[in-house]
């Protein structure tokens, strides 16, 4: 992993930036202080030393409220991939282990959740969960559960085949084990790059929910909300719509860089002519 | 290209259309009694008095006092013949609500599909052609951040600008196509093209990988050695070759444009389907929203069928498999 991080300067890049990000966001009550209150005197103002990225149309510090909107992103849409990956992927690979007719009838069923608009079936969900920061983990991750186990059951259903599966059942060894020993270590790369990608997909998703209004509900900053919010007062101060999108923005294109880099350097195949 | 369609294979699709319909329409009708609490008290409103008559009144009105199979046949019977149900607020047929909301967002997707796969083709081809060179490479870089370019916030930047360089221009809201043609199509350049950016990237992307693909197989090879022109290579040998898994994408692709026409209407204050579910989601109007997912999911289920349909046309491999 290391020495991968040294040879591969995009890799090295994508790292660094996700992981600022993360960092930032963790220390967001540090380095950002109080989302929530409101300076009256200090409203609508522009970047300048004491609000490095000026204030919104309350009074509120921008960068406070980007920082723990990155807090509400990465912790609803990580909540929502661990969820789809857990689920979906475990009925992809279930699929690919027993065949028959339990595989047809999965597929079948992730067939017929595949076929929604992803914005659709979320907005659908969250109509019948109630608009929350929850729901709309709950929302995308079974929008990408259908995406993990498609994913997932092609390669088990040709490591179910390899010969040291053949051999583990041979000499006894319960499904169990080998779903564990066997099966999952060797797709850790196809999820650890999928998680990625997807990831990045699922910031924009809840941006887009939460600029709906039917995400995090105030007053839990959230990147889409301030983005709505910015939107309202657009030519009187533009600047909380801006630096909000610019940090959605931010968020999403470092854990799809981080997805390209990790795919290109796990697959070496992929290393002579990949996108970047 | 006179080939005859295998007739397996279409009635195969034909199957899986179906069965996926009915999957589509099962969950739809799901949604509505999966809610949690009281869904009909909840229908009723914070404004009426909640008593047991009017409960039972609600109930019968929407069916729900039936066995539930029996309720999803009278739906979806109902729904085959154009019935959608009424919507509970204003009494009017919920398939006239959508119908009066759904081409403003046919419009904002169709054109934009139109525009960011028309010109992901060029450019994917420009890129392949180009490799390496710089104004590739800036093209490529283009490329990836406008895959993650939120298209709301990029509406919301163009309207911003153009408002700075240009006041008074009209570019909110809609007018109907057979009303103004040119106003119409005024109000959608700014939508389509934060609508289609991302699907821009994304397929002038995958272009990209399958012309470096289709360039360097032994036929374009021949091509060139029988002395065709460049242009006749790229444009001819090679992309009708690369457009198969285009074609698929671009598919696929309109679903996220379905679902993004949702969100990019709000900011250009378009009144389509969006405003329509967003709205009854507010209301709690389950009706309607149950209706507006399913009409925009048999949509793109059908468009996908007809890609299906078309790669297996373009690409008779695909039916022989």
């Amino acid at each position: 992993m290391m020495r991968a991080l040294r040879q591969d300067k995009l890799l090295l890049f994508a790292t660094i930036f996700v992981a600022a990000q993360v960092v930032l966001a963790i220390l967001a009550p540090i380095v950002g202080g109080d989302p929530i209150e409101q300076v009256i005197m200090a409203r609508m103002k522009g970047p300048s030393f004491e609000y490095l990225l000026g204030t919104d149309q309350l009074g509120r510090d921008i960068l406070a409220r980007i920082l723990f909107g990155y807090r509400t992103s990465l912790i609803t849409c990580g909540l929502a991939v661990l969820l789809a990956l857990v689920v979906g992927g475990s009925l992809g690979m279930l699929a690919a282990f027993y065949r028959g007719w339990f595989d047809r009838i999965v597929m079948r069923f992730m067939d017929v959740l595949f076929a929604f608009p992803i914005i659709l079936l979320a907005i659908g969900i969250i109509a019948v969960l109630g608009p929350h920061a929850l729901s709309a983990s709950v929302a995308i991750a079974v929008v990408y559960i259908p995406i993990f186990a498609r994913l997932l059951r092609g390669p088990s259903l040709v490591i179910c085949e390899s010969e040291y599966v053949r051999g583990a059942r041979a000499i006894g060894a319960s499904d169990l084990r080998i779903v564990f020993r066997h099966l999952l270590p060797n797709l850790s790369s196809v999820i650890l790059v999928q998680a990625s990608l997807l990831l990045s997909a699922a910031i924009l998703v809840e941006a887009s929910l939460s600029f709906l209004g039917l995400g995090a509900q105030p007053p839990t900053p959230s990147l889409g909300q301030m983005l709505s919010e910015g939107r309202n007062f657009l030519l009187l101060n533009p600047w909380p719509a801006i630096f909000s999108g610019l940090a959605i923005l931010f968020l999403s294109l470092g854990f799809n860089l981080l997805g390209d880099a990790l795919r290109d350097s796990l697959d070496p195949r992929l290393r002579k002519n990949s996108g970047i | 290209m006179n080939r005859v369609l295998p007739i397996r294979f279409m009635a195969g699709r034909f199957l899986d259309l179906l069965i996926v319909l009915f999957g589509v329409s099962v969950i739809v009708f799901m949604m509505i009694r999966l809610i949690p609490g009281d869904a009909v008290a909840i229908m009723l409103g914070a404004n009426t008095e909640i008593t047991p008559e009017r409960i039972a009144e609600l109930e019968s009105r929407i069916g729900l006092d039936k066995p539930i199979v029996v309720q999803y046949f009278d739906w979806i019977t109902g729904i085959l013949q154009g019935d959608l149900g009424t919507s509970i607020w204003t009494g009017r047929p919920v398939a006239k609500e959508i119908m009066a909301n759904i081409w403003p967002t046919l419009e904002l997707t169709f054109l934009s599909v139109l525009f960011g796969a028309g010109l992901a083709v060029p450019i994917g081809c420009f890129m392949a052609e180009a490799r390496g060179k710089t104004a590739e490479v800036l093209v490529r870089v283009m490329a990836i951040a406008g895959l993650t370019i939120p298209s709301f916030w990029l509406g919301i930047v163009l309207i911003f600008l153009l408002a700075k360089l240009l006041p008074g221009a009209a570019m909110l809201g809609y007018v109907p196509f057979t009303e103004d043609p040119l106003g119409n199509l005024q109000r959608m350049i700014l939508p389509v093209f934060a609508l289609s950016l991302p699907m821009l990237a994304n397929l002038s992307r995958l272009v990209r990988s399958a012309m470096l693909d289709a360039l360097g197989q032994d036929y374009v090879r021949t091509a060139k050695s029988k002395g065709a022109g460049r242009f006749r290579v790229v444009y001819w040998h090679a992309l009708r070759n690369a457009l198969i898994p285009f074609i698929t994408s671009v598919g696929v692709a309109t679903g996220y444009l379905l679902g993004g026409a949702i969100v990019v209407e709000q900011v250009f204050a378009i009144p389509g389907l969006g405003q329509l579910v967003l709205g009854a989601i507010s209301e709690r109007n389950y009706p309607l929203v149950q209706s507006s997912i399913l009409v925009l999911t048999f949509t793109f289920v059908m468009v996908n069928f007809v890609v299906d349909i078309l790669y297996a046309i373009i690409d008779p491999r695909v039916a022989q498999r």
